[in-house]
């Protein structure tokens, strides 16, 4: 008990004092999760368009295929991020194994399957008749396909922050491609690890609570940019509302 | 405008179209009408080149239409649809009203000059800023109306604009579509399967039965001189079969059915069976012990009422005359007669009322 009262005092004191360690940590993680989650939502969004647009033969397969992915371990994604990028893989002359880009490449191969099964879902939500009404408006191809992309914005927005939910909160790839090295590659889910296992409970503690806020923060700003609502509309009715 | 020639359409082995020819004058409201499931919608999005025919081919304005989907774009730029659910984009109902406008390239100013003028038409300036999934479905269609009209198409297809809305809705949209063909001229090929409204807008009716268009005609000629006895039924008209044409003497013939003789304007030879078809609301009903008096209706027949059927402010009575007729009387009219299923009464058919048409199902002189 004592240690739990001990830990949250010691929580608050690293997070109010702004503690240099504590925050570049933070800082690191952010900015691996964020990049892994853009870069997934490149590859996803447009990718999901096209397998959502097209028929083809194998489609059902590859729709399990992908949702079976979304419960991929994230030390299976670990392994064989590192086969490929250790010295002796295929992609081992790149040097990016216990970097951070090696991480942010292992993070976005983590969650493109999630990202790219809940915007092929999120596309196929959208009314068939708005499908029809474009086109019976003169849409050319294209243009039908921007628009059912925005009809689809606000669970598209749920697919890319789920992914970045699972990038940031995951430590298996983080711990075998990044290596948990101190200042270079040591995120809030690794370090929460190493320092509770080395029994400073406030300092886990201080990450802990840092990783939610910084979740949070980043789910509250998608969601401002997307519907391009105000302060108060997020408030009073709900971001995901028409 | 719109030549249709051996138009036929399956789904999954299914044809819900079949060989259907016709052709849609420039500047007519012409409306499909025909049972649910007739292949109304089917047709109708065929024309708007949403689907590709199985077989047969569209000519718009003289072009042929089965051609790549980027040489359909153009034609299919210069007709507008309207659903019968309207599905609206979750955005303002001024910026849905303008993606038909956005689409073909019109600049910012011009369509925030155009959506207005749309939005005007079809009475809803004031909900420019609303966002289009609160409206009601009333509104909606209004809003899938204006969409469609902004961009001046040369052609409005509509399907079954005003079902599920209630009357003074549909009564609105009737209207607007009047206004939109009288105003500017466009031809307008809609679908309804409410019978009345056919017959109040259209210019001309094709009537679709299974697939087939069983008859293209103006309302007079579908309601009053049905091609069929399945178009007779759809339309509301009481078909007696079993008639042989005894005499005809230059177009006025006289028509044995049971142990009745109809006079009638035909020109079914003698000899030839015959089903004559009535509207109900052409029959008259007197009761039995009024004393017959000289009349210039010239069929009258005693009967027995079967069955009074309330609709409205009529109710339709079944007269059993050794043959069913049925009459649609006003409700005050039943009323002060005092007619109760049981009472005799007399019917009385003008012989110009009467539609005669060969029996198609017994051979001639069977």
């Amino acid at each position: 008990m004592d240690d739990i009262v001990q830990g949250i005092n010691q929580a608050i004191n690293l997070i109010v004092t702004l503690n240099p360690d504590v925050m570049h940590i933070a800082v690191l993680s952010l900015s691996i999760s964020l990049s892994a989650t853009i870069l997934a939502a490149v590859i996803a969004i447009p990718l999901g368009g096209f397998i959502h647009f097209h028929e083809f033969y194998g489609k059902r397969a590859l729709l399990v295929l992908i949702q079976t992915l979304y419960s991929v371990p994230t030390v299976v994604v670990g392994l064989v991020i590192y086969l490929m990028i250790s010295k002796a893989g295929p992609l081992g002359f790149l040097g990016l194994l216990f970097t951070p880009a090696g991480m942010i490449l292992g993070q976005t191969v983590l969650i493109i399957p999630i990202m790219l099964g809940l915007v092929i879902s999120a596309l196929s939500g959208v009314d068939r008749g708005i499908s029809d009404t474009l086109v019976a408006l003169g849409a050319t191809g294209f243009q039908k396909i921007v628009e059912i992309v925005k009809e689809a914005r606000y669970a598209i927005l749920g697919a890319v922050v789920l992914g970045f939910g699972r990038a940031i909160a995951e430590v298996g790839v983080a711990m075998m491609i990044g290596g948990n090295i101190r200042d270079q590659t040591r995120v809030l889910t690794t370090a929460i690890t190493l320092e509770t296992g080395m029994g400073n409970f406030g300092f886990s503690i201080a990450l802990g609570i840092i990783l939610l806020v910084v979740a949070l923060i980043v789910v509250v700003i998608l969601n401002i940019i997307t519907s391009g609502m105000s302060r108060d509309f997020l408030w009073n009715r709900g971001g995901s509302q028409g | 405008m719109i030549r249709i020639e051996g138009l036929t359409k399956e789904y999954n082995g299914v044809k819900t179209l079949k060989e259907i020819d016709l052709e849609i004058r420039a500047g007519e409201i012409f409306t499909f009408i025909g049972p649910s499931g007739s292949g109304k919608t089917t047709i109708l999005r065929l024309i708007d080149l949403l689907d590709r025919p199985s077989s047969g081919k569209i000519f718009f304005d003289g072009k042929d239409t089965t051609v790549s989907e980027a040489l359909q774009l153009p034609i299919r730029r210069r007709m507008g649809m309207v659903f019968q659910k309207p599905a609206v984009l979750n955005t303002t109902v001024a910026e849905n009203v303008a993606f038909g406008l956005k689409f073909r390239g019109m600049s910012r100013q011009e369509i925030a000059k155009e959506v207005p003028a749309a939005l005007d038409l079809v009475g809803l300036l004031h909900f420019a800023d609303r966002r289009a999934p609160t409206l009601s479905g009333g509104e909606m269609q209004r809003v899938a109306i204006a969409r469609a009209v902004v961009t001046e198409p040369e052609v409005l297809i509509l399907d079954e604009p005003t079902a599920n809305l209630d009357p003074v809705s549909s009564d609105l949209i009737e209207d607007l579509i009047v206004c939109i063909n009288k105003k500017s001229g466009t031809t307008i090929v809609m679908s309804t399967h409410d019978m009345i409204q056919g017959q109040r807008l259209a210019d001309r009716i094709g009537v679709i039965m299974d697939g087939r268009l069983v008859q293209a005609a103006s309302p007079g000629e579908i309601f009053y001189q049905p091609a069929g006895r399945e178009i007779a039924r759809f339309v509301g008209i009481d078909a007696i079969t079993g008639g042989l044409v005894t005499e005809n003497r230059e177009g006025h013939a006289l028509i044995r059915v049971g142990d009745n003789t109809f006079e009638a304007l035909t020109d079914v030879k003698e000899g030839q069976r015959t089903v004559l078809y009535i509207r109900p609301e052409e029959v008259s009903l007197t009761l039995a012990d009024t004393s017959r008096g000289k009349s210039s209706v010239r069929n009258q027949f005693t009967g027995k009422i079967t069955k009074i059927i309330p609709s409205g402010p009529f109710v339709r009575v079944v007269v059993d005359c050794g043959f069913v007729l049925a009459a649609l009387i006003t409700r005050r009219s039943c009323t002060e007669l005092g007619l109760t299923v049981g009472t005799t009464v007399v019917t009385g058919v003008k012989a110009t009322a009467i539609h005669v048409l060969p029996d198609k199902d017994k051979k001639a002189n069977g």
